[in-house]
């Protein structure tokens, strides 16, 4: 496989992410986009702010790239996720991959979403009209 | 020794890190940092979890802890 894509950004183009994955031996590419939501719990989101321990989080990513590519026959991987101040409908993780045919490429990008949010350091909190909350921080 | 905070641990102690040396006794492992931590700032005590990192990788509580490692306090994440 060839090296993964793996960045935090500012700002998400999520229009850059056929061309990363696109592979001559590639006939299947799957990408999962992440974004922002309106409501939570039926409360209106004003923004959603991310931070991030951008050393650890690109290392872990990293970690998951290959976990992935040891899992399936893949291509290419990117893993691309953004900080800072997010407005309603801002893409805010593009993570995909490309391989010969579509099962591997759909099941690996599932586990890329899925590990990344379950251990890369990036956190998230809520802006309502009237509060902000860190979001999972409390059970 | 110092110890970078993040997320909702920056919200808690009130700032983007803190020196170990905050402790009467420096800690000497992860649990024992998660001891301190928890004591000074029985907030802590509240959250879903609590990981620590050091030298910027998830460390188990038996890791014991060197002059110079790079440790950050790891709420839980919600990337994504």
């Amino acid at each position: 496989m060839e090296e993964p894509i793996i960045e935090i950004v500012a700002n998400l183009d999520t229009s850059q992410v056929f061309g990363e994955l696109s592979h001559p031996g590639s006939g299947g590419i799957c990408v999962f986009t992440g974004a922002v939501r309106e409501f939570t719990n039926k409360q209106q989101v004003v923004s959603l702010e991310f931070e991030t321990y951008e050393k650890m989080a690109l290392g872990e990513m990293q970690k998951i790239a290959g976990e992935a590519s040891k899992k399936w026959e893949l291509n290419r991987i990117v893993i691309r996720h953004a900080v800072g101040v997010k407005q309603v409908q801002d893409p805010v993780v593009v993570v995909g991959a490309s391989s010969a045919h579509r099962d591997a490429c759909f099941e690996a990008c599932r586990f890329l979403i899925d590990a990344l949010k379950k251990r890369v350091p990036i956190w998230k909190k809520e802006h309502f009209s009237d509060r902000s909350v860190w979001v999972s921080a409390h059970p | 020794m110092e110890i970078l905070l993040f997320g909702i641990a920056k919200d808690i102690v009130g700032r983007t890190s803190m020196d170990a040396m905050e402790f009467n006794q420096r800690p000497t492992s992860v649990a024992e940092l998660k001891d301190k931590l928890r004591q000074a700032f029985p907030e802590f005590e509240n959250l879903t979890s609590l990981a620590v990192a050091v030298n910027s990788e998830y460390a188990e509580d038996s890791i014991l802890l060197k002059k110079g490692d790079e440790i950050a306090i790891i709420p839980p994440v919600s990337g994504g």
